[in-house]
């Protein structure tokens, strides 16, 4: 498939705008007014649900709510490996 | 509610196992200072927190302490993986595996089972936050103390990754501080527990 992702970096890039994501909801937490943080929030929160798709389309999920966009035709939350496990994220 | 997401949030890769440091990192998860004691903490003491922020503040690092909790777990499952009964023996791993096997299971690095004792949940922001400020650096040198024992740049780096985020959640704890005590009055911050005491007049 031409179109299919590089698996490592995909998954680094979630893991990569998911902590932005992380972060910032924590400051705006005590920062509520900062536009700058919303902003930034938004900017990543964006690039995250987009690549969390992106890969459950093409490995399978990460969360619950990209399940539906996997194009396999069984379960596989349950097939790739779990976070600790070897060859998991 | 909680959603599991099936990604660590920094990811753990450990190739050599090492059943010694396994027996004192696990101190992270089921310790006086881990991470299971952070989120049980913080999660718990939300429920009066009269505070939007800081309800937000303690929800959201309550859950990341379970995140931290898993790259612990993960750190001391890698560490001691297909361990033979030689190895274990050699370790001194042959007393946590007669009770556990290789499973997980909250205890300190003394052998000593987690314990609600080892948190509080006063029912005062003031006395909370500081509880909540106080663990984030007893976790920390906790942290810097697990440093000394290793180079191994597979165990320091998502150690350091755990080191980094108690610094944050500090700085946010005394953010959340500020923030209940500009409710307060200026002049006596312990006049009344906004958890507690209703004012009678305004």
């Amino acid at each position: 498939m031409s179109d299919c992702p590089n698996r490592k970096d995909l998954f680094n890039h979630i893991n990569e705008v998911s902590f932005a994501v992380d972060d910032i909801k924590l400051y705006l937490d005590t920062h509520p007014y900062d536009e700058e943080a919303v902003e930034c929030f938004e900017e990543y929160s964006h690039l995250r649900n987009e690549a969390l798709k992106e890969y459950a389309k093409h490995f399978g999920p990460l969360t619950m709510d990209s399940a539906v966009y996997s194009d396999a035709e069984k379960w596989t939350w349950i097939s790739n490996p779990w976070p600790w496990q070897e060859g998991g994220c | 509610m909680w959603l599991y997401e099936k990604r660590l949030q920094y990811p753990v890769k450990i190739t050599q196992t090492n059943p010694k440091l396994a027996q004192v990192i696990i101190t992270q998860f089921g310790g006086p200072d881990g991470e299971l004691a952070a989120s049980m903490r913080y999660l718990a003491q939300r429920y009066t927190m009269p505070y939007n922020e800081v309800t937000g503040i303690l929800t959201d690092i309550g859950t990341e302490e379970l995140a931290h909790l898993e790259i612990i777990c993960a750190i001391v499952h890698q560490l001691t993986r297909n361990l033979t009964p030689e190895e274990l023996k050699a370790s001194g791993f042959d007393k946590y595996y007669v009770d556990h096997t290789l499973a997980l299971w909250p205890q300190a690095a003394s052998g000593t089972p987690w314990t609600a004792a080892y948190l509080q949940s006063k029912g005062d922001p003031i006395t909370d936050l500081h509880e909540d400020m106080a663990a984030e650096q007893k976790a920390r040198t906790t942290y810097d103390n697990i440093l000394r024992l290793t180079n191994d740049p597979e165990i320091c780096d998502p150690i350091r990754f755990l080191r980094q985020r108690e610094i944050v959640h500090y700085q946010r704890f005394g953010e959340s501080l500020r923030i209940v005590q500009e409710h307060l009055d200026s002049k006596n911050f312990y006049a009344i527990n906004p958890e507690f005491d209703v004012r009678q007049e305004r």
